[in-house]
Parts: C-alpha cells; sequence; structure tokens
C-alpha cells in the first residue's frame, strides 16, 4: 500500500519554495546529485582560497613590480629586485622537453601492454610500474645526480652537440658549455617521472575499449597497427589526453628532483645544455630561508605565476583537443 | 576475512592516536642547517641526561627559524647569521642571541693535474665569484701558488642554489674582502650570484665539483673532513696563507671576542691575528626574552646553561671549534635575561 | 587491390608494432633499473634497528627510522580519509551528474590544482592550520597531502565510471533501479577497477612527497603522540638525510626510499585484495 501512497504523493503537484525542495530531497537521486554536486563545489572553494591566499600574500611584490615581473630577468634577493623571466622560461622549457619524451613513449609502451603483450606479463609491469609513482621525488634527485648527469656530461651532451648541433636551426639548442646539469639533464629526469602516470591510465583505458571497435576495423580489413592507431586510440583520446594533464601538471610543479640536477642558474639560454631554473625549484630553494617581507611576498608571486601559466597551458591544450575533434572518439 | 580485515584496521588506526606521557615536556625549535650535526648530538645527550625534556630540532635553514621564531610556531630558533638591526625592531618580541658554536667555510677545488693545496687570496677568491677572474692561470692566483702548474682552463664556478648560512657566512667574507662584491652582490643567504652553477646543500656543492673538472666551490669544514674532501688556504687579514682547522677558527673569534657586544651579534670574518681564518662564524640560538610557559622557560634555561658547560666538549669531535672562554663567561651572565 | 600499399601497409604495421614493444621494453627497463638500483642501495642498509630505532645524532650509528615510518603511515590515512571522499564524490559528480558549464570549471580547476607545486599546498596548509593554532601538526600535513590526492582521484574516477558503457546503466534503469542506485551498485563496482587504480595512484603520488610537509607536519626527532603534534615521515627523513653529509644517513636514505615503496606496495596489494579486484569491465 505504501507503493500506492508514494505514488499518489508525486502525483499531486508540488509546492513552490522550500516545500519544494524538501519534498524533492525525499528523492535518493536528488540527494546524491546535491551532495556530488557539494564535493565538486569544495574543490573550487579550496582552490579559490589558494589563489586568495596567494594573491594576498604576493601583494608587495605585486605593488612594487607590477607587470615588470613577468619579465624583469634580475632575481636579487639582496638588493631586493625580483623578476620572474628566467623562471617562466625555465618552467616551460623543462617541461616541453618532458613532455615531447615522456608522450611518444609512454603512449607508446601503453598501446604494447594493452594490445600485444600477454595479458599476465602486462598486469605485473603495469602494477611495477603504478610503484614507481610512490618514489620520493628525492630518490629521482639522486638518480640523476648519480646516473643522468654523468650521462649527460661525458657521453649524450657531446653526441648531441656533435649531431644536431651542427644543424642549421635547432643546432642553438644544442651548444655547448655542457656541464652535465642544465635544462635537457632536467627534462629526462621529469620525463621518467611522469612516464609511470601516462603508461598507467593509458593502458587502463585503452584496456577498456568496447571489443567490437576493434573487431570491425580488422573485419574491414585493416592490419593491426591500423586498427589501434586509427580506432582503438581515437576511441580512448580523453582518457590519453586525461593522463598527458596529469603528467604535464607533474611536470610544472615537480621540484626536488629539477633542482638537483638542473644547475640552478636563472639565465635564459638558447642552448638546452645550458643550466637553468624553474619556478618551483626556486621556491623551494629559497622560501625557508627567506626573510624579508618583499622577498617572500615575490616567491609567492612566483607561485601565482605558475598558476597563472598552468591555467593557460590547461586551456591551450583543451582547444587542440576540441580542434583535433574529428569524430573518431567514444560518444560524451 | 574482509569484516575482520577491517576491524583491525580501524584498531590499528586507533592504536596510533596514544596520547603523550604527561610530564614531558616538548620543545620545537628550527633553524641553521650548519651547525645541525652538533645540535642533533647535545638534544640528544641532554635528553638521555633528563628523560622529562624532548628537544625536536629541525634544520629548515636560518631565515626559516627566524620566521617560524616569529610566527610563534616554535619555542627557540637558530640562525648562522645574526638578525639584522631591522629585523629586530620589526620583531613582535624581544629576541636573545647565543653563540653556539664556531664554525668554518673552505674552498673545495677539482683541477685536473693538480693535486695539492692551494692557495687563495682574498681578491683572487672575490675575483672568481664576481666572474671577473675565469682561467686558472690567471696572475692573482698563479702569483700566489708559485710551485704549482696551473692549467689554461676555465673555472667553472659553483655555489648554493638554497638559501643558506653557510653562503651567508661566505658573502659576509667576500663583502669584506672585496668592495667591488660588496657593493654588486652583497652578503646575504641568497645573493644574485653573478657567475655558476648552484648546487643543492653542501652534498650538491661538492657532487657538482668532484664531477666537473677545474671548478671550483665552498663547503663548511665539518663537512670536508667527513668526507676527506681536499680544499685549500685563504690569505687572512695579516696576510698569511691559513687552512682551515678548529684551531685557526678559535683564534678568529678569540681575537674579536673582546669587542663582542652584549646582545653577542657580530662578525668574525676577516678576524685580526696570524692564526687566525678568515671564513669564520658564530652560530647562533634565538631565543625569545620572554616566555610564559614556566616549564618550558627553565628547559630552555637549563639547556643553555649545560650547552656552555659541559656541551662544549662534545664540539670538537665533530669538527666544530669551542666558544672561547670570555664569550662562554658572558653568556652564562645572559641567561638570566630570559624571564 | 594496389600490390604496393598493401605492401607499404604490411611493413608499417610491422614497423610501428616493433617500434611500440621497443618503447615499451626502453622505459620498462629504465624503471626497472630504478627500482632495482633502489633495492640495491636499500636492501643492503635495511636491518632491524631500522624499523625499531629512533633516528639517532650524527656519527653513531644504528639510528632507524621508526617513527618516521609510523608518521608516513598516519598521514596517509588521513590523507586518504580527507582527500579520497572528496575525489571520489566530485569524479561520480562529474561524469554522472554535471551540468556542461559547470562540470567544465571544475575539470579545469582539479587540473589546475594537479599543478600546483606541492610547496605551495604546504605553504597554503600552513597558513590555514598552522598559524592559526601557532603550531606544526600532523592533522595539518594530512591536510595538505590530502588536497593533492583530489585532483588525480577526480580524473581518475571520472574517467572510468565514464567508460562504463550506457547500456549497463540503462539495463539497472530498465529494472527499476533509481539514478543513485544504479550509480551505487552497478556502474560504481564496474569501474572500480580502474577508480582504484586511480586513488592507489594518488596515495602513491603522496607518499612521496615531501615539500608540502616541511611546513605542516614538521618533522619530529621523537614519537609523535595523537594527531596535534610534529610528526616525522619518510620523505622528509629521506630528503634531510640524503643531501648531508654522512655516508650513514645516506645509507638510511636509500634503505627509507626503500621502505617507502614496500608501503605502497603493501596499501596496494591490501586494497586489492579487500576490494576483490578483477570487477572492472573489459572488453577485451
Amino acid at each position: 500500500m505504501t507503493a500506492a501512497a508514494t505514488t499518489l504523493q508525486h502525483a499531486a503537484p508540488p509546492v513552490s519554495g522550500p516545500r519544494a525542495l524538501i519534498q524533492r530531497l525525499r528523492h535518493g537521486d536528488e540527494i546524491a546529485h546535491l551532495l556530488t554536486l557539494t564535493f565538486a563545489a569544495a574543490i573550487l572553494l579550496l582552490t579559490s582560497m589558494l589563489v586568495w591566499e596567494l594573491w594576498v600574500n604576493s601583494h608587495l611584490s605585486r605593488a612594487k613590480f607590477g607587470w615588470n615581473f613577468f619579465w624583469t630577468q634580475t632575481w636579487d634577493p639582496i638588493f631586493d629586485t625580483f623578476g620572474a623571466a628566467p623562471f617562466i622560461y625555465g618552467t616551460l622549457i623543462t617541461s616541453i622537453v618532458a613532455l615531447s619524451l615522456a608522450v611518444p613513449l609512454g603512449l607508446a609502451s601503453a598501446i604494447f601492454l594493452s594490445e600485444l603483450a600477454p595479458r599476465k606479463i602486462s598486469d605485473t609491469v603495469s602494477f611495477l610500474i603504478d610503484l614507481l609513482a610512490a618514489v620520493p621525488s628525492v630518490i629521482y634527485g639522486l638518480l640523476g645526480i648519480f646516473i643522468v648527469v654523468p650521462l649527460m656530461r661525458t657521453w649524450l651532451g657531446p653526441a648531441l652537440i656533435a649531431t644536431l648541433g651542427k644543424l642549421p636551426v635547432i643546432g642553438k639548442l644544442f651548444a655547448g658549455p655542457n656541464y652535465g646539469v642544465g635544462f635537457f639533464t632536467a627534462g629526462i629526469v621529469l620525463a621518467i617521472m611522469v612516464v609511470p602516470f601516462i603508461i598507467s591510465v593509458s593502458r587502463e583505458v585503452l584496456l577498456t575499449v568496447p571489443r567490437e571497435q576493434r573487431e570491425a576495423a580488422l573485419a574491414l580489413g585493416a592490419t593491426r597497427w591500423e586498427a589501434t592507431w586509427q580506432v582503438v586510440v581515437p576511441w580512448a583520446r580523453s582518457g590519453i589526453m586525461g593522463s598527458v594533464f596529469l603528467a604535464l601538471a607533474r611536470a610544472l610543479g615537480e621540484t626536488m628532483a629539477v633542482t638537483m640536477v638542473i644547475g640552478n642558474d636563472p639565465k635564459i639560454s638558447a642552448s638546452l645544455l645550458h643550466p637553468g631554473y624553474t619556478i618551483a625549484a626556486v621556491i623551494a630553494n629559497e622560501f625557508t630561508e627567506a626573510t624579508g617581507d618583499l622577498y617572500l611576498s615575490a616567491l609567492i608571486e612566483l607561485g601565482l605565476v605558475l598558476f597563472l601559466m598552468t591555467f593557460i597551458l590547461n586551456g591551450l591544450a583543451r582547444v587542440l583537443i576540441v580542434a583535433t575533434e574529428r569524430g573518431g572518439g567514444r560518444p560524451a | 576475512m574482509k569484516k575482520s580485515l577491517l576491524v583491525v584496521s580501524i584498531l590499528f588506526a586507533l592504536a596510533l592516536t596514544v596520547a603523550a606521557r604527561p610530564g614531558t615536556i616538548l620543545l620545537n625549535a628550527a633553524g641553521a642547517t650548519f651547525p645541525y650535526p652538533i645540535y642533533s648530538k647535545w638534544f640528544d645527550v641532554y635528553h638521555q641526561k633528563n628523560p622529562d625534556v624532548q628537544i625536536n630540532y629541525q634544520s629548515i635553514g636560518s631565515g626559516g627559524g627566524i620566521r617560524q621564531l616569529q610566527a610563534g610556531t616554535v619555542d627557540f630558533g637558530a640562525s648562522d647569521g645574526p638578525m639584522s638591526d631591522e629585523q629586530l625592531k620589526d620583531s613582535k618580541f624581544k629576541i636573545l642571541h647565543f653563540p653556539t658554536v664556531l664554525g668554518a667555510v673552505i674552498p673545495i677545488y677539482n683541477i685536473p693535474g693538480v693535486s695539492g693545496e692551494l692557495n687563495f687570496t682574498q681578491k683572487a677568491l672575490a675575483g672568481i665569484y664576481l666572474g671577473t677572474i675565469t682561467k686558472w692561470n690567471d696572475p692573482e692566483i698563479a702569483n700566489a701558488n708559485s710551485g704549482v702548474k696551473l692549467p689554461g682552463s676555465d673555472i667553472v664556478v659553483v655555489h648554493r642554489a638554497d638559501g643558506s648560512g653557510t653562503t651567508y657566512i661566505f658573502t659576509d667574507f667576500l663583502s669584506s674582502a672585496s668592495e667591488a662584491w660588496k657593493g654588486k652582490v652583497g652578503k646575504g643567504t641568497s645573493p644574485q650570484w653573478p657567475v655558476g652553477l648552484g648546487g643543492k646543500g653542501n652534498e650538491g656543492v661538492a657532487g657538482l665539483v668532484k664531477q666537473t673538472d677545474g671548478s671550483i666551490g665552498y663547503v663548511e669544514l665539518i663537512y670536508a673532513v667527513q668526507n676527506n674532501i681536499s680544499y685549500g688556504k685563504v690569505q687572512n687579514a695579516s696576510g698569511k696563507f691559513v687552512k682551515a682547522d678548529l684551531a685557526g677558527v678559535t683564534a678568529a673569534a678569540a681575537a674579536k671576542a673582546k669587542e663582542i657586544p652584549d646582545d653577542f651579534r657580530v662578525s668574525i670574518v676577516n678576524a685580526p691575528g696570524a692564526a687566525a681564518y678568515p671564513i669564520s662564524s658564530f652560530t647562533w640560538l634565538l631565543v625569545p626574552a620572554q616566555i610564559s610557559d614556566g616549564a618550558k622557560r627553565d628547559a630552555i634555561k637549563g639547556f643553555l646553561k649545560w650547552m656552555l658547560t659541559d656541551g662544549q666538549g662534545y664540539n670538537e669531535g665533530l669538527s666544530y671549534a669551542k666558544l672561547p672562554k670570555p664569550v662562554v663567561d658572558k653568556e652564562l651572565k645572559a641567561i638570566s635575561q630570559i624571564q | 587491390m594496389n600490390r604496393a600499399l598493401l605492401l607499404w601497409r604490411k611493413t608499417l604495421n610491422i614497423v610501428m608494432l616493433t617500434l611500440t614493444g621497443v618503447a615499451a621494453l626502453s622505459v620498462v627497463s629504465v624503471l626497472f633499473l630504478i627500482l632495482g638500483y633502489l633495492i640495491w642501495h636499500g636492501g643492503t642498509s635495511l636491518s632491524w634497528s631500522f624499523f625499531t630505532q629512533l633516528p639517532k645524532p650524527v656519527g653513531e650509528t644504528g639510528g632507524g627510522m621508526a617513527n618516521a615510518i609510523v608518521g608516513s603511515l598516519k598521514l596517509l590515512l588521513l590523507a586518504a580519509v580527507m582527500g579520497l571522499p572528496v575525489g571520489l564524490m566530485a569524479g561520480v559528480y562529474l561524469a554522472e551528474f554535471g551540468g556542461k558549464t559547470f562540470s567544465f570549471v571544475v575539470r579545469y580547476t582539479t587540473d589546475l590544482l594537479n599543478g600546483v607545486p606541492s610547496i605551495v599546498i604546504g605553504i597554503f596548509a600552513y597558513s590555514l592550520v598552522v598559524l592559526p593554532v601557532k603550531h606544526f601538526s600532523t592533522l595539518a600535513g594530512g591536510f595538505a597531502l590530502g588536497i593533492m590526492v583530489i585532483p588525480i582521484t577526480v580524473r581518475s574516477t571520472e574517467e572510468f565510471l565514464r567508460s562504463i558503457p550506457n547500456t549497463l546503466r540503462e539495463g539497472a534503469m530498465a529494472l527499476g533501479a533509481s539514478k543513485w542506485k544504479t550509480i551505487a551498485t552497478v556502474v560504481l563496482p564496474a569501474a572500480s577497477g580502474g577508480i582504484l587504480t586511480g586513488m592507489l595512484l594518488a596515495l602513491a603520488r603522496v607518499a612521496g612527497e615531501t615539500a608540502p610537509l616541511l611546513f605542516t607536519a614538521f618533522s619530529n626527532r621523537y614519537w609523535s603522540p595523537g594527531w596535534g603534534q610534529p610528526i616525522a615521515s619518510l620523505p622528509v627523513m629521506i630528503y634531510t638525510y640524503a643531501i648531508a653529509p654522512y655516508d650513514d644517513w645516506h645509507r638510511q636514505a636509500w634503505a627509507a626510499g626503500l621502505v617507502l615503496l614496500g608501503l605502497v606496495l603493501l596499501a596496494n596489494l591490501g586494497c586489492r585484495l579487500v576490494l576483490n579486484r578483477g570487477g572492472a569491465v573489459r572488453s577485451v
């Protein structure tokens, strides 16, 4: 009888205002909607508070330097002149290098693990790769110092200078002197750090592509590769892009490992083999020691600048996705 | 199976929330990395002698120590450089400085083919770090090292990337050695280095120097001693080339001990005297003059007293120099200022 | 059919597939090298005292990181409790309920949050949780880590919920289930494999973070009772020990790195066991 009673209640026209809201809330669905909405909104609240804190605490520096902060190349804590240009440059360059290395390798590996490798091997390998996300960045930094830096200095650097360094335009990217530490080394270490994210998430997403899609392509005479590249991968495109976003975000914000292998020299230089500096690294290095309100405020403004950069880069990336939407993706 | 696992996990989580034993005095302190080894030793020994007192010291850097002290999140701080007049004026409460140990900063280098100890004049060090002296066989360096064949290769300069008290001491020395340095760069924990690569921590600098041919860097004395790294001699104010050791550092402090001000804020770089090592420094504990918690106040005062008497006996074992007697006596009297 | 074109396509097929194999091999071998290096260096430095002793001052051998191990566990527990539910719920919202613009804003913001350097999150947590009460605490550290857990959890929850074909949802609804019941009893369990992966990835990542803890949990030479005192943690200890000049400390840093990895491994295995992984809907 209760079923009939409830049906009758719902049949009655809803009273307007708060009564209606309460009546709607009796629905489990509405509660679920509201609940999850609250949590989603909480993220917005948290991020706004973060930006607010950054904004407020950087006001000394913003007031003093204004827009010049973006292109001033000096960073002098003793004479109180601060500029973000070398750090913006370093952050961008290292992230670009890292993603250029990590995305192709990561995606290729994910494809291999999801399409070609036997299931057992794929699962074990994937499990071990997931573990690597837990390796503290300090350890990556140490590995960078012990392995990557000497490698760069003695073998890879000279090799790059001798080969790519001789080409007309991109030759400038690979000019000496070569100390082993620098933008490229940091990019390599970052790539190693973010590739587990790309592989892990991409592989999982590729595994969820419905079998029918693959089979349809193969039935039409596509080779294995064609089926994979032209049907399976586009279907999983948004998940893969998601993993790339994760990787990008990690690369932009990485501190410890980068500061150990980048040379920490706040200068802009064309050569990737030259030492540089990133925003996250300088904040990590100087925040604990910074006394002086303007100094602190400048460091926090750098944090704000990084936030802005992430904002813009994410926006560009999304525009890119929309622009390449040829209709090969999974229906939204 | 699942349920029991859940129960076990909850019990485990609850067990982690055990509360503290009453009667224990927990003190938190933060600051300088330079004296971290000796401080950790002292706090440990003191805890064994006084089991009720737990002093938790974290070396987040001198600047961090000052800031956390101001914010009230730690009970006392530590710094390799004394607080400036401005900082003391801006401070919300009065802060007392207590020198604890003496240390030194030394130049390390890696020149293929050169194995002996090099002599560095003050002008040489300043010039190298300013970027005006770029080759190893520059006259300023060569003239001080007549028996050594120096190559014509470039000098790769290495400095600290992270803000540090070690840098403060080194730049303090460079500022007193060279007007050009003082005007262009100045002294501080994070200067704008004209040239060079930045390594993270003493380890980072030493690592870079070890790996890079033709490089020069600066690290703390204790670090070089512990790791058997060879280092050079520096010319002091009297013109003599002195190799850093504990005696030289104490000599530097003793030379300036007579003029030490009542608040103990003094720089002893470039101290007079033939035996004095020019890149030496005190390091200080920063204690609030007013501590409202009686138990904490007594604990801190007790520790300071112990540190100045028995504690000093541990210094040399860890390559820190002892405080000269006149300074110790003055400090013991100053402890009574903590109310 | 054009013979040449067919040959080209076949060659391309073999070449590309081999390339993916090569890529996978090189990436995997690099990563295994890292694991191996860590296991070798860490393993040779592990000892019973490492797990049971408190840190000893410089020059004295036999110190351990017992308090840091417990500390990391407590912090991860807090991070999980504070961050995972938020991430999960938000992910559910984005995948199942979301309106177009609001969802876009939430997704964008989540990606932004993910890109904030961990030290900035630490500074934020410091001003929010440490300064007002004037002391460092385990809670503050857990809060900072909890914030960092959210973005990865949201992204993976949403992705894997979306990957569940609508036929499943429609089937459940056809049987009379309400929307929330469908989500809770059909969709979520189906996507649980991927969601769990995402959560574990997030926890694994924050397990190794140092910078956010420096100003929140601080660190502690001794045991940290309750939740309101500074607390030691493995990443901070690794950081302190790794850049110190003592060989004994270096060895302990490697050992700590290995233990950290071991903890994450255990958590991974434990969760999969309890939640009985294998429920992911796979088409292959």
